[in-house]
C-alpha cells in the first residue's frame, strides 16, 4: 500500500503555533481523505521552525467505486422536471433510467449513477492545495509579488517549497502534482539553514527522516525536547549543578531550533544579590535560557540552546549570550536597587493614576475597597483585621515599581520582597505575594489568615465589580478570568475549612460601587456552577449541589460542601434511594392534585382526626419526629445526623404508599392525605430540595394513589 | 582588508557604510535621512508612503530616530533618546529576503557558522501609523539585532503588493561588533589615539541636553498648541491638494502628521498625557496618517 509524504517548507514558524499546526495538518488531510472514501493505516505529522510534515501510511491506490441510486420525478412529470433530472444524473435519455413503483408516489424514474473510483494520486492533487489554502493559522500573511492579487495565498510566513510524493515502498514514488500561487509540489527539500542548506531529493518518509537527520534537522519536536532536556541535565551534572526544569520553556525552545545544541554560560556572582525569581524571569523571558541550582540555591550559570554546531565549539555564542544576560541583569539590578529606595506605602498614591477598568475606577480606588473588605473578612477567618487591612493597602503597590513594570509576572512576589526589605510584618509581606493565589486548580492556596483575608477580598471585589458592570464570562470567553477567581474563593474557603457568608460579603463589596443592581444572588448562582465543577472532581454529583443551593440563603460554602457530602452518602444507601423514590411519588401526586385544586391548596397542616388508616398515623408521627430531629441536627450542623433522622421516614413512607389510597373518594380524606404528604415534602425540604435530584434513583413500588 | 574608517568591526561609520554598500548592490536607492524628527525609520515617507500602491520600490537609508522617553541623561550605557536605525525597504518583498538579510550580516562580519542567528516571532504593529505586519526579531547570540517585517497594512490600507522591511539597530550591532559595553565607548571614526572619535564625543552632550529638554523644560502648553497646529495644517493641506481623482499635496501634509506624532511623543515624555488621553492622541495621529495614505494612492508615485 502506498504512502503519502507531504512537507510544507517555509520561513520560520512561530514556536507557539507549531504544535497546533502539525495537528491541524493531520486532521484536515485525514478528514479530506475520509470524505473521499480513502482509508489509511496511519498518519503522523511533525513541525520544526521551518517545516510542517505529514506522513500518511497505507493508502489505497485508488478510491473505491461507488454506486448511487438517484430518485427522479414520477413518470409523466412535466418535461422541465425530467430534463433537470437527466442533467443532474448525467443521463442522455430516459432509456438509461429505471422505473420503480411506490404505493404512494406511483411510478417514478431512478437513475443508477456509477462512479468509478479515481486514482488516489489525482484525489490528493485536489485535496492538498485546498488544505494549504484553507489552513487555520491563528495569524497569516501575504508576501512577494503574488500579494498584489486579491486572493493571494496566505501562510504563517512565506511558503517556499512543497514536497508531495505518493507511492508504494518498493517503487519510485510519484510527485502529487499541484501548484499553489507559483509554489509547485516536488520532491526537493532543504536541510539546516546554515549547516546544510543544500537541496535534498526525497522519495518517501523512510528516507526523508534520515536525510533530514544527516542535514542537521531533527524533525520530531518530542525528540528535540528530549535532546535539549537530556543535554541540559548532563551539562548541569558535569558542572555539579542542577537544572531548574521548565516545561513551557523547553517546548518553546524546541520550536526555535532544528538542531539543538545546549551550551553553558555564566554571569557575575554579584548579580545573585537580586531575588532569584527576578534572575530567572529575566533570563527566561529575554533570552529563553534555563537557569541552574547549586546545593538548592540559584547558581550564576545558565544554559542556552543554540541552533548550530559552531565551528569554535560555541565560544562566540556563549560569549555573546553572556553579554546580553549581563546587560539584562544590570537592568534588573538597577530596577531592584532603585525600587528598594522607595517605600511601598509611598507608591500607593500612584495607583490613583492607574486605571483598573474604565468603569470600575483606578487601582487606587480598588485598594481602598480591598482594605475595607479585607478588614471585615479578617475577623471571620481568624486574622487580625488591622493587619489584613494594612496588607491590602500595600498589596498592589508593586504594580508601580520598575521591576513589575518590566516583568508583570513578578507582581506580588516583588511586593513581598520590598515589604520584607522594609521590615514589614512577615505575614503582611507574605500576604502581598499570596493574595493573588491560587491562580488555577493546581496552584497553592494561601493558608496564613492575613493572606487568606486579602486573597478573598481581592477575588470577591473583582467578581462583584465585573458583575456590577455586567461583564460576566460567556461561553469560552472569560477575559477577566472570573471563573478562576470564583474557583479561588471556593478553594480558599473549603481547603482551609472557613466559614464565610458570601452574600453578606458580596453586598459589602458592592456597597463601595455606585451600582444598585441586585447582583448578589446571580453571582451566588455562578458560584454554585463553579462549585459543581470543583466538587465533580471529588465525586459529588452536580444535582446534589443544586438540591442544596435551591434552599433559601445558602451562601456558606463550607456548610454546602458538608451537606452535599452527607447527602451524597445518604443517597447511596438503600434508605436514601427508597426515601427519594417516596419523595418523588409524594411530590408527583401533589403536583398533579395541585393542578386541580390550585397552588398551595394543601399547604395547611393535616387534621389528625381525619386520619383513618394505621399507616397514616405512623407516617404523621414519623414526620413530626423527623421534622424536629432534623431541625435540631441542622442547627448543630450535623448533616450526617440530619440524614439519619430523615432515613427514619423511609419505612413509614413506604407503608403509607402500600396501604393508603391518597385520592380517597371522600374529598375530606383526600385533602387531609395530600396535606400530610405536603408536610412530608416540607420536612424533607429542610435538608435539601430533593426535586432537584435526578438520575438513577430506583422507581417506587406499585402505585398506591 | 577594509580601511579602519570603513571596517564595520572597527567603526560605527564603517557599519553604516558597509550596510549602505550592501543594499546599494541589491539595487536599492540609497537615501539620506529624512529631515524631520521621527520615532523610527518606518516614518520616513520612503517607507510609509512608498509601501502603499502597486509600484515597485527599493530603498535603504539611515534614519536618526527620536524617542524622548528613552533619554537617560547620558547615564545609561544602553539607552538613548536619539539613535540610529538602518532601514531597508523592498517592494514587493523578494523571494529570498531572509537570504539577503543573512548576507548583509555576513558583510558586517557576522558569520552564521560561528554565531547563533535566529528568527524569533514578532508581530509588528504601529498604532500611530495604522500599520501592522508579521515577521521576526532577528537574534544574534541571544541579542535582538534587527526587526524583519512583511508589511500587511499601512495607513489602514492593505499592502498590495507586500513590502519587506528590515530595521537594524545600529548602536547595538556596533557594540557587539566592537565588543564595547557602553554605547558611548563606540569608536565612531575608526581611528586610534588622539584621532579617535567616540560615540560619546559626538552624542553624549546631546543626550544630556535633550534629556533635560524632554523631561523638564519642553513647554507643554506650546507643545499642545503645536500638536493642534500640525493636525490642522495636515488637514488643510490635504483639503487644498485634493483635486478629485488626483491629489497634489500629500508629502507636505504627511510632514505635518509626522510633526504631530513627535509632539505627542514629547508630551508623553513630559508625563502630561493621561492613560485615557494617550489613546485618543494616538488615534488622532492615525487618522492623519490614514488620510495621507488615502491621498497618496491618488498620486503618480502611489500608482494612480
Amino acid at each position: 500500500m502506498p504512502d503519502l509524504l507531504l512537507e510544507l517548507f517555509s520561513e520560520e514558524i512561530p514556536a507557539r503555533m507549531q504544535g497546533q499546526a502539525a495537528a491541524d495538518l493531520e486532521r484536515l488531510t485525514s478528514e479530506a481523505l475520509a470524505q473521499r472514501g480513502l482509508r489509511y493505516e496511519g498518519a503522523v505529522s511533525h513541525a520544526t521552525p521551518r517545516r510542517l510534515a505529514l506522513h500518511v501510511a497505507g493508502l489505497p491506490v485508488r478510491q473505491p467505486d461507488v454506486r448511487e441510486e438517484k430518485k427522479g420525478p414520477r413518470v409523466g412529470a412535466p418535461e422541465a422536471a425530467i430534463a433537470g433530472f437527466l442533467k443532474s444524473a448525467g443521463l442522455s435519455s430516459l432509456d438509461q433510467a429505471k422505473i420503480e413503483k411506490d404505493p404512494k408516489k406511483g411510478e417514478f424514474y431512478v437513475a443508477i449513477v456509477e462512479k468509478a473510483g479515481r486514482p488516489t494520486l489525482d484525489v490528493l492533487a485536489e485535496i492538498l492545495p485546498a488544505v494549504v489554502r484553507n489552513f487555520p493559522w491563528p495569524k497569516s500573511m501575504r508576501w512577494g509579488a503574488a500579494s498584489a492579487e486579491p486572493d493571494a495565498l496566505r501562510w504563517v510566513r512565506p511558503l517556499h517549497s512543497i514536497v508531495a510524493t505518493f507511492g508504494p515502498e518498493t517503487e519510485e514514488p510519484e510527485i502529487v502534482p499541484f501548484d499553489i500561487d507559483g509554489v509547485k509540489s516536488g520532491d526537493i527539500t532543504y536541510g539546516h539553514r546554515f549547516m546544510a542548506p543544500q537541496a535534498i531529493r526525497v522519495r518517501r518518509f523512510d528516507d526523508y527522516l534520515p536525510a533530514l537527520d544527516r542535514a542537521k534537522v531533527v524533525l520530531d519536536a518530542g525528540r528535540r525536547r528530549d535532546i535539549i532536556a537530556h543535554d541540559a541535565r548532563n551539562l548541569a551534572l558535569a558542572n555539579g549543578l542542577e537544572l531548574i526544569e521548565d516545561e513551557g520553556l523547553l517546548t518553546e525552545v524546541a520550536g526555535l531550533v532544528e538542531w539543538p545544541r545546549a551550551l553553558m554560560g555564566s554571569f557575575d556572582e554579584n548579580f545573585l544579590a537580586i531575588p532569584p525569581e527576578v534572575i530567572r524571569a529575566t533570563i527566561r523571558a529575554n533570552q529563553k535560557c534555563f537557569v541552574l541550582k547549586r546545593n538548592g540555591k540559584l547558581a550564576n550559570r545558565f544554559i542556552l540552546v543554540s541552533n548550530i554546531e559552531a565551528v569554535d565549539g560555541g565560544k562566540a555564542i556563549v560569549a555573546g549570550n553572556e553579554r546580553v544576560v549581563a546587560a539584562r541583569l544590570s537592568d534588573a539590578k538597577f530596577f531592584w536597587e532603585s525600587d528598594l529606595r522607595t517605600r511601598l506605602e509611598e507608591r500607593v498614591p500612584r495607583l490613583d493614576n492607574i486605571v483598573f477598568h474604565e468603569r470600575l475606577g483606578t487601582q487606587g480606588a480598588r485598594v481602598k475597597r480591598l482594605e475595607d473588605l479585607a478588614y471585615d473578612i479578617a475577623s471571620r477567618v481568624g486574622a487580625d483585621p488591622a493587619r489584613a487591612a494594612q496588607a491590602a493597602h500595600l498589596a498592589k503597590a508593586d504594580l508601580v515599581s520598575e521591576m513589575v513594570g518590566e516583568f508583570p509576572e513578578l507582581q506580588g512576589l516583588m511586593g513581598r520582597y520590598y515589604a520584607a526589605a522594609q521590615g514589614k510584618d512577615a505575614s503582611v509581606a507574605a500576604a502581598i505575594e499570596d493574595h493573588y493565589k491560587p491562580q488555577g486548580p493546581n496552584d497553592r492556596v494561601p493558608t496564613d489568615p492575613t493572606a487568606i483575608a486579602v486573597a478573598l477580598a481581592d477575588k470577591i471585589d473583582t467578581l462583584v465589580g465585573f458583575w456590577a458592570i455586567n461583564e460576566k464570562p460567556t461561553g469560552s470567553k472569560d477575559p477577566y478570568a472570573l471563573r478562576r477567581a470564583a474557583l479561588g474563593v471556593i478553594r480558599i474557603i473549603l481547603e482551609n475549612g472557613l466559614r464565610l457568608p458570601l452574600l453578606y460579603e458580596f453586598r459589602l463589596a458592592q456597597s463601595h460601587l455606585r451600582v444598585h443592581a441586585n447582583i448578589a444572588n446571580d453571582l451566588l448562582a455562578f458560584f454554585a456552577d463553579r462549585l459543581k465543577v470543583y466538587l465533580r472532581d471529588k465525586g459529588v454529583r452536580h444535582d446534589v449541589i443544586d438540591s442544596v443551593f435551591a434552599l433559601e440563603g445558602q451562601d456558606d460554602l463550607a456548610m454546602i460542601d458538608k451537606r452535599a457530602a452527607a447527602l451524597t452518602k445518604f443517597l447511596d444507601t438503600d434508605d436514601g434511594k427508597n426515601l427519594l423514590a417516596g419523595f418523588r411519588r409524594a411530590a408527583n401526586i401533589l403536583r398533579a392534585e395541585e393542578k386541580k385544586d390550585g397552588e398551595g391548596a394543601f399547604d395547611a397542616r393535616h387534621a389528625p382526626n381525619l386520619r383513618k388508616e394505621h399507616a397514616e398515623n405512623v407516617l404523621a408521627a414519623a414526620i413530626d419526629r423527623a421534622r424536629n430531629e432534623t431541625k435540631e441536627k441542622l442547627k448543630e450542623e450535623d448533616y450526617e445526623g440530619a440524614m439519619r433522622a430523615l432515613a427514619k421516614l423511609r419505612a413509614p413512607v413506604d407503608g403509607f404508599f402500600d396501604q393508603v389510597t391518597v385520592n380517597d373518594p371522600d374529598q375530606r380524606y383526600r385533602k387531609n392525605r395530600l396535606q400530610l404528604l405536603h408536610e412530608l415534602r416540607e420536612a424533607m425540604l429542610q435538608v435539601a430540595d430533593f426535586s432537584k435530584i435526578s438520575g438513577d434513583a430506583p422507581q417506587g413500588r406499585a402505585p398506591g394513589a | 582588508m577594509a580601511a579602519t574608517f570603513s571596517d564595520p568591526r572597527k567603526s560605527f561609520q564603517g557599519l553604516i557604510l558597509t550596510l549602505q554598500n550592501f543594499w546599494a548592490e541589491q539595487g536599492c536607492v540609497i537615501l539620506q535621512p529624512y529631515d524631520m524628527e521621527v520615532g523610527a525609520g518606518t516614518f520616513h515617507p520612503a517607507t510609509t508612503l512608498r509601501s502603499l500602491g502597486p509600484k515597485p520600490w527599493k530603498a535603504a537609508y539611515v534614519q536618526p530616530s527620536r524617542r524622548p522617553k528613552d533619554g537617560r541623561y547620558g547615564e545609561n550605557p544602553n539607552r538613548l533618546q536619539h539613535y540610529y536605525q538602518f532601514q531597508a525597504i523592498l517592494k514587493p518583498s523578494p523571494p529570498d529576503l531572509q537570504g539577503l538579510y543573512l548576507k548583509s550580516l555576513a558583510a558586517i562580519g557576522i558569520d552564521p557558522m560561528l554565531h547563533d542567528i535566529r528568527f524569533v516571532e514578532d508581530d509588528w504593529e504601529s498604532p500611530t501609523l495604522g500599520a501592522w505586519g508579521l515577521g521576526w526579531e532577528c537574534w544574534c547570540d541571544g541579542m535582538e539585532v534587527s526587526q524583519f517585517t512583511y508589511f500587511q497594512q499601512v495607513a489602514g490600507f492593505e499592502c498590495s503588493p507586500v513590502s519587506g522591511e528590515l530595521t537594524y539597530g545600529l548602536e547595538r550591532l556596533a557594540m557587539y561588533l566592537q565588543g564595547v559595553e557602553s554605547i558611548y565607548d563606540l569608536n565612531f571614526n575608526g581611528r586610534e589615539g588622539a584621532e579617535k572619535v567616540t560615540y560619546g564625543d559626538v552624542f553624549l552632550q546631546a543626550e544630556q541636553e535633550y534629556s533635560r529638554y524632554n523631561f523638564e523644560h519642553a513647554n507643554t502648553q506650546k507643545l499642545f498648541e503645536h500638536f493642534k497646529d500640525a493636525e490642522a495644517e495636515c488637514r488643510a493641506l490635504l483639503a487644498a491638494g485634493d483635486k478629485g481623482e488626483r491629489h497634489e499635496m500629500v508629502l507636505p501634509a504627511y510632514d505635518q502628521a509626522i510633526k504631530a506624532s513627535h509632539m505627542f511623543n514629547l508630551l508623553d515624555a513630559r508625563g502630561v498625557i493621561s492613560v485615557t488621553e494617550r489613546q485618543s492622541y494616538i488615534l488622532r495621529v492615525r487618522e492623519l496618517a490614514k488620510a495621507c495614505g488615502a491621498a497618496w494612492l491618488r498620486t503618480a508615485a502611489g500608482g494612480a
